[in-house]
């Protein structure tokens, strides 16, 4: 499921190889990041795709904080915080296109 | 209210209402019309029995909490509303101190510590003869985040409406909808609010998926929507948010940051939307309607129903609306001796407007539950390589705030990672799942105040 997403954001990505890669890093390391926080906190995650809605995830407010806290950590940015625009993604695919877009 | 005039009981003020017949309360598991509690019962025989007592509400379903309340409002002597995470172990101390009677609830089979168990049952049954109401009854509710045994409070029915006031003549009839739990003071208003104001509401319980509630409240047609920030960003998370379509959008129980305000600006264009200050203990403080952050620096000192005071950095209300005063013997006074309850938020100054910074000593605000750093930090420290620890609030843009605890091991500690584990093992045995540390690092030392307490930021 993972490799299916992935897929689909860089088939959706227009930017050259290079800027693919760290992409697919991102997403990889978002994905990585939701499973760790529903494995420590015991929940059962839904499959990780790409029009996964968040609310339906099996995550709860309290893990989305967690993931949003410890990826400020390990990327050095956190685009709740950072963005001009005020934005609240819905599906893991806008999740994902949210930090592309904040870093 | 007229000065003297004795407030109505909850049963009568829906007994006067106009509209009645379409009036309704919906939780996730049942329904109730407001026409058939006006002039029956779910507590049955029960319910004289109930006269003059003390008795504790403790149910499954918020329904039946809402029915009770209708029921014993003016009738009980004290009605003792437990909330929902009350943990079955704290009973007997709440019993004791309160001085409960009797245990009203819907669940079959529950342990009744001794004490009489007066049986909700739907469907409600016509009323033999209607009790009287003849005495103020005195609602007790329970402080949020206390460390130690809980912390109850007393209020009364006027002090808990104060804050209401009548619909104004033509307006539609509101349907009122939150997100928390109507056991607890910011949910009870909204009930109050709806009772009180012609309304009808649909409430929520502990483990429905927020989709699912969202759904209800779009079938029925919800017009007035409440909660924290942190159910407000969860909503503006969700694809059922689009269905909603309310005329008013209010936010309390935590700090309304300015990116969630414009964010329900935004995804409800045009509606008015308010950010409301309370406290179970000082009671419903003021609203901001302004659409901004904080609140303006002219809201202090002002004559009015609420006073507000800055003290030390603290906000401070006094109104008619505030507790009574604690249950627990011993408890410090809930208010200094010139009426002011300190609410222990700390605000700061920034040109014309007083923003909210954190709470006294540390203590944490997840997405409305308070959260005791001494009371994690007890549990950290129990863990035999632990020298000693300190827990802390981090910032954070969905929950407001997590949990972050700092530890010194000693110097004889066994593997870090190991120690980690057992560590999150441990609370998360002994904790709700909101008080586990988020996130949980080791530090060579920690600072100590002159008087050799832990340093503790307000945030």
């Amino acid at each position: 499921m993972t490799l299916v997403m992935q897929e689909t954001i860089l088939n959706a990505s227009e930017q050259d190889s290079c800027a693919t890669d760290v992409k697919t890093d991102l997403s990889a390391v978002i994905l990585a990041k939701f499973r760790d926080v529903a494995a420590a906190q015991g929940k059962t995650l839904s499959p990780l795709t790409e029009d996964l809605v968040l609310l339906e995830s099996g995550l709860d407010s309290l893990c989305f904080a967690i993931i949003v806290a410890t990826l400020e950590d390990e990327l050095g940015y956190d685009p709740f915080t950072e963005a001009e625009d005020v934005y609240f993604p819905v599906t893991l695919g806008d999740f994902v296109r949210f930090y592309d877009r904040g870093r | 209210m007229i000065a003297g005039a004795e407030p109505l009981s909850l049963r009568g003020t829906l007994s006067a209402s106009p509209r009645l017949a379409a009036r309704h309360l919906w939780s996730a598991g049942a329904q109730l019309a407001l026409a058939d509690i006006a002039a029956g019962t779910a507590l049955g025989a029960a319910l004289p029995d109930l006269a003059g007592r003390a008795v504790l509400l403790r149910v499954a379903d918020p329904l039946y909490a809402a029915i009770a309340l209708i029921e014993l409002d003016g009738v009980a002597r004290r009605i003792v509303i437990c909330p929902p995470d009350l943990a079955d172990d704290a009973l007997p101390g709440v019993i004791e101190v309160a001085g409960v009677e009797a245990i009203v609830s819907e669940m079959a089979g529950i342990e009744t510590h001794g004490l009489t168990h007066a049986p909700l049952t739907l469907p409600v049954r016509p009323l033999a003869a209607t009790p009287e109401a003849t005495r103020q009854t005195e609602w007790v509710m329970f402080t949020s985040g206390t460390s130690g045994p809980p912390k109850m409070v007393a209020h009364t029915l006027a002090g808990l409406t104060g804050a209401i006031t009548p619909a104004p003549a033509g307006a539609a009839p509101p349907v009122w909808g939150t997100f928390y739990d109507i056991r607890r003071y910011g949910g009870l208003q909204i009930l109050l609010r709806a009772l009180l104001g012609e309304g009808s509401m649909a409430m929520t319980q502990p483990g429905e998926p927020m989709a699912d509630f969202l759904n209800r409240l779009a079938h029925h047609g919800v017009t007035h929507l409440t909660g924290t920030p942190s159910h407000w960003r969860r909503v503006l998370m969700s694809r059922e948010s689009a269905a909603l379509s309310p005329a008013y959008v209010r936010l309390s129980g935590e700090i309304a940051d300015q990116p969630v305000l414009d964010a329900l600006k935004t995804r409800f264009a045009g509606v008015p939307i308010g950010h409301a200050y309370a406290s179970t203990e000082a009671g419903v403080g003021f609203e901001v309607n302004d659409g901004l952050a904080g609140f303006p620096a002219s809201f202090v000192g002002r004559p009015g129903e609420v006073e507000i005071r800055i003290e030390d950095g603290s906000l401070r209300l006094r109104s008619t609306r505030a507790a009574s005063g604690y249950l627990n013997p011993g408890a410090e006074a809930l208010a200094g001796d010139d009426g002011f309850v300190d609410t222990g938020d700390m605000v700061e100054r920034r040109g014309d407007r007083y923003h909210f910074v954190g709470r006294r000593n540390g203590v944490i605000n997840v997405g409305g539950l308070k959260v005791h750093p001494e009371e994690i930090e007890a549990v950290i420290n129990r863990h035999p390589a632990v020298r000693m620890s300190r827990v802390r609030s981090r910032r954070n843009p969905i929950t407001g705030a997590i949990v972050v605890a700092e530890v010194v091991l000693t110097d004889t500690a066994a593997d870090p990672a190991t120690v980690k584990a057992e560590i999150l093992d441990a609370c998360r045995r002994e904790l709700a799942p909101f008080k586990v540390p988020a996130m949980l690092g080791f530090t060579p030392a920690l600072a100590l105040t002159a008087g050799g307490k832990l340093e503790r930021a307000f945030a």
